[in-house]
């Protein structure tokens, strides 16, 4: 997909934030200097074609006592798309990454409380009869997830 | 820049009540593409359509809603080199260390994750993200001389595919 500048001004403002008001697209496109409905339809087309992933809130779940880990396998690489399978199939795994490393999967496992994660991560390791190595954070220095187009 | 706070900490007292999950379930899949979507919410979940803004205002300032907007595929956009960039820092200076390197403009996480020794003894995780290959190689350069002598190893491992990228489905028991 090719980005007009108004793509590009879209993408890069709306990852700020949103208005909270009656008519948020409409007070948008306003700053954007197009109309509403033009608005709109970019936001459909790139959801559309996988530009944005998501158009909403972002919640840090841990905030509201849910959990999440980062979590990593070494899958003997005969094996990897059916390990992938395995392992995607649990709702909580978020997003997993392949990677070019021993360590060459990654995932995120999300639960609404810390005990559970322990739980799915015994259950992938009885699965797949791979160890799981839990990476949660144990600090966070930044998080800065934008990206300028 | 984020303080730091520790990802495993329960959090016991509730700062969202039933009517805030409500809420979550209702927008985790998405803001609705209509000119008064906090209307289209509120019909869904019963409340007013001020009340849905209110509540999510007050998310947003209890960082439960990190922001509203626009999510990426990074990918899409053209930032294909995606490296996981990961140091083995001495613990006594990891929280120095990492507010440094979590502050260069390019690195868009930084955290400190356990080792686990002895296959995996690195302890700071940075994501940097570029177009190119080489571009990304030379931000890795950049975060090794910012750490200098106190970088005692590193790896960088870029993520050759997405296996699954969904959104939280966490908030969904009753529905």
């Amino acid at each position: 997909m090719q980005f007009d500048s108004l793509d590009r001004n879209i993408i890069n403002t709306l990852q700020k934030g949103f208005p909270l008001t009656e008519y948020p697209y409409r007070d948008a496109a306003e700053s954007l200097g197009t109309t509403e409905s033009e608005l709109i339809s970019r936001l459909q087309s790139m959801l559309d074609e996988g530009v944005l992933t998501r158009f909403g809130p972002m919640f840090q779940i841990e905030r509201f006592g849910g959990a999440f880990t980062l979590a990593a396998m070494k899958v003997p690489p005969d094996q990897f798309d059916s390990v992938a399978e395995q392992v995607n199939q649990f709702s909580e795994v978020a997003h997993n990454y392949q990677r070019d490393h021993d360590f060459n999967m990654w995932f995120v496992i999300a639960t609404e409380d810390i005990g559970e994660i322990e739980a799915v991560i015994e259950k992938i390791e009885v699965l797949t009869g791979i160890k799981v190595y839990n990476m949660p954070k144990l600090e966070e220095y930044f998080v800065n997830l934008q990206f300028a187009v | 820049m984020s303080t730091a706070t520790g990802s495993q900490e329960a959090v016991s007292e509730s700062i969202i009540d039933d009517v805030d999950r409500r809420l979550i379930v209702a927008t985790q899949k998405g803001m609705p593409l209509d000119p008064r979507p906090y209307n289209i919410i509120a019909d869904e979940i019963g409340i007013t359509a001020l009340e849905v803004r209110q509540r999510l205002e007050r998310m947003q300032d209890a960082g439960v809603i990190r922001r509203i907007g626009a999510v990426p595929n990074h990918y899409r956009l053209g930032y294909r080199a995606n490296g996981m960039t990961v140091w083995n820092v001495p613990d006594e200076k990891i929280h120095e260390l990492g507010q440094k390197v979590g502050a260069l403009e390019f690195v868009s996480h930084c955290y400190q994750r356990p080792r686990h020794l002895p296959e995996w003894p690195y302890n700071l995780f940075a994501m940097v993200h570029a177009r190119e290959h080489d571009e990304a190689m030379e931000l890795v350069g950049k975060i090794a001389e910012l750490l200098g002598d106190d970088n005692l190893g590193s790896e960088v491992l870029f993520s050759t595919r997405i296996l699954k990228k969904s959104g939280l489905r966490l908030i969904n028991k009753d529905q």
